[in-house]
């Protein structure tokens, strides 16, 4: 019989090493699944973690991948710091890229080159905006966020469906669900590299994903209201004796990751794809969940997760082409890499301890009084 | 017209139902499980792949369950075993059997089964508007059944009392000598089984076909109805057939030519959980009856 007990201190080792372990441990066992469904293992991690690295234009396209991933990661680290779920990060990218959309749609002869800074604004707004509602259900009726912000998402999938397929549709698009093309000045350009030039769709995107997540550490381990994001999280009663207000805590956090979640989808657009459609994000926002618990809710990290990852949903596509398996099937891989992470965050916190028949049923009854339980 | 429609209704709401009473059981027992999307995939493409291969939908029915319970068993063993946080396992498993089960159904892309045949209950089936609730299949049945055998046992058998002591406090449960994991593995693999055969009803009786991530949302739906029905069986019946209602009005009002974008309809399942949840939240949390430990990790400790 095990009992978990916990560690009094826990070695920065153990912290570091826990993510590798978790990694290897992943692709020994995504392995072994696709051994057992009859396909090649050493094949299929070689498609979705080696072949995509292999040509040095497929380094600029991970990290335009990372990119989402990066920002509305760092947004849920403050959220899943809180103590609040938000997992309808989805829903808030597609509102912000609607929201810098309507900018670029509606005034098609700007040249500023302000004006991308005007759309990053507007989706940040917009995503925000969307965030607050499961915060004031929340804060207001003592909803579950959970169910809100993910009931949301699908609201906001719909309503993006049907603003490109009617009001905002081209009318010169032959049909097709698509919206007028951005002006220039609403487009994302690319990231020219001195001596190296173009690096596949690498853009200017990027560079903000990194200042994000930086920004995002600092605000976290060095400012009093990231201090207090945190506090509310572990300890809301000691937070609350502190004079720290929950309702505030919860509407910050989801607003912050919503606006974040936002801008991610106004980049996504502006530098991908140039215009709206019904799809405009891959499930970025259900991914970058993975992306902040892999970085163990640390901003910096999340850089680094948010390219791991990266690597999954780009070797997504090339085993989609090279063996003709769905998409989707990265998310084996995705969902053993956080299982595998929320195992190690027990055993980095407690040590699994051998005990001798007595505990568990017996335990409560044979050992002296109440101390048995807590 | 009227019995198509009713009969479509019912249909819909068969597979909430059957999810949403596992998930119950597992709230119950103060476990909240947000895998059910994924269990319900597993046992979807499992269904869909003993169907083809036997070419029996009632081993598809069989298959469908023991899938959701094997993936709830990989659940229970990270939340139970190492007490691991249970909103984030519960995700961990909606995209692990999202992925699994598109790699497993790969190759079913694009086979057609034979579904479940529809049983008519004699004289029953032939009578004036209620006929439809008799033109069901096993597994509709079934479900009714197994709703009321879950509210017997939760409200009114001793094992149940057990199960819902365990999810209220834990440690009191344990100091009276229950063994708390062992009750919620059981809660755990019996959700399973429930979202499993929810899974197996869509490819089995709604679509006969497999498409990947072909429940559409259904798991969520499922794990909103629980609370809408404020942890009693017989509510979540209710408030999947309501749910089933709204779905299909979207269908009917695009096949009548509403002035209302089909978007809109579609948003309506969605929307409708949200109202329901501010609802039965602002009643307050006692009136709730949520089990008071749902959601805690139980740790046996020396």
């Amino acid at each position: 019989m095990f009992v978990l007990e916990p560690r009094a201190s826990v070695p920065l080792s153990l912290t570091l090493l826990v993510p590798v372990i978790a990694i290897v441990l992943t692709l020994i066992i995504g392995g072994l699944i696709f051994g057992f469904l009859g396909y090649n293992p050493i094949e299929a991690l070689y498609e979705f973690f080696v072949a995509p690295l292999s040509r040095p234009d497929q380094i600029g396209n991970l990290l335009v991948k990372a990119c989402p991933l990066i920002i509305i990661g760092t947004g849920l680290v403050f959220c899943y710091r809180a103590n609040v779920w938000n997992i309808g990060a989805e829903g808030q990218l597609i509102l912000g890229a609607m929201g810098a959309g309507w900018l670029a749609l509606s005034f098609p002869e700007v040249q500023s080159p302000f004006f991308l800074a005007v759309m990053a604004g507007a989706a940040m707004l917009a995503g925000g905006l969307w965030g607050a509602i499961p915060a004031l259900l929340k804060v207001r009726f003592r909803t579950n966020e959970i169910l809100v912000s993910l009931m949301l998402t699908y609201v906001a999938a719909l309503f993006l469906d049907w603003i490109v397929r009617g009001p905002w549709r081209d009318p010169m698009s032959f049909g097709f669900p698509l919206t007028k093309t951005y002006p220039d000045a609403g487009l994302i350009p690319a990231l020219i590299l001195p001596g190296i030039g173009r690096l596949g769709q690498l853009h200017w995107g990027v560079i903000f994903a990194f200042l994000i997540a930086i920004g995002g550490w600092f605000y976290l381990s060095r400012m009093l209201a990231g201090f207090q994001i945190k506090l509310m999280g572990d300890a809301p009663r000691a937070g609350r004796f502190a004079g720290f207000s929950q309702a505030k805590t919860t509407f910050a956090v989801l607003m912050i990751s919503g606006a974040l979640a936002g801008l991610a989808g106004m980049i996504e657009v502006s530098a991908n794809i140039g215009q709206l459609q019904p799809h405009i994000s891959f499930g970025y926002g259900f991914t970058a969940i993975i992306v902040a618990f892999l970085a163990r809710l640390n901003p910096l990290a999340v850089i680094v997760a948010g390219l791991v990852i990266a690597l999954a949903e780009l070797g997504g596509d090339t085993a989609q082409i090279s063996m003709g398996i769905p998409k989707v099937v990265t998310g084996i891989f995705k969902g053993i890499l956080l299982f595998m992470l929320l195992a190690g965050e027990t055993l980095t916190r407690y040590r699994l301890v051998r005990v001798s028949g007595i505990a568990g049923q017996g335990a409560a009854k044979t050992s002296k009084g109440g101390k048995a339980n807590v | 017209m009227f019995d198509e429609l009713l009969l479509t209704v019912l249909l819909t709401s068969i597979p909430l139902i059957l999810a949403a009473t596992g998930e119950l059981v597992v709230e119950r027992s103060g476990v909240l499980n947000l895998g059910v999307e994924g269990m319900m995939l597993m046992g979807a493409v499992a269904a869909f792949g003993a169907a083809s291969l036997f070419g029996s939908p009632y081993i598809g029915i069989l298959s469908g369950g023991v899938a959701g319970m094997f993936v709830a068993a990989i659940f229970s063993l990270f939340v139970l075993g190492l007490a691991t946080n249970q909103v984030a396992t519960g995700l961990a498993l909606t995209i692990f059997g999202t992925g699994l089960s598109g790699l497993i159904g790969a190759p079913l892309v694009g086979q057609a089964i034979e579904g479940l045949p529809a049983l008519h209950l004699p004289i029953l089936s032939g009578l004036p508007f209620i006929g439809v609730f008799f033109q069901l299949d096993i597994l509709a049945y079934g479900a009714i059944v197994i709703v009321g055998l879950t509210s017997f046992f939760l409200m009114r058998s001793r094992p149940g009392l057990i199960l819902r002591s365990v999810g209220i406090n834990h440690d009191s449960a344990h100091a009276l000598g229950y063994n708390v994991l062992r009750v919620r593995l059981y809660a755990i693999l019996f959700g399973g089984f429930m979202a499993g055969l929810a899974g197996a009803y869509l490819p089995l009786v709604l679509t006969p076909h497999w498409a990947e991530g072909m429940t559409a949302g259904r798991g969520w739906i499922a794990l909103a109805l629980v609370v809408f029905a404020s942890w009693q069986p017989w509510r979540v019946t209710i408030g999947a057939v309501l749910f089933g209602g709204v779905t299909i009005m979207q269908l009917a009002g695009q096949a009548r030519g509403w002035p209302i974008p089909a978007q809109f309809l579609s948003m309506l399942p969605y929307l409708a959980t949200i109202i329901v949840l501010v609802t039965i939240a602002s009643r307050g949390h006692i009136a709730l009856g949520a089990p008071a430990h749902l959601g805690k990790s139980f740790f046996i400790t020396r």
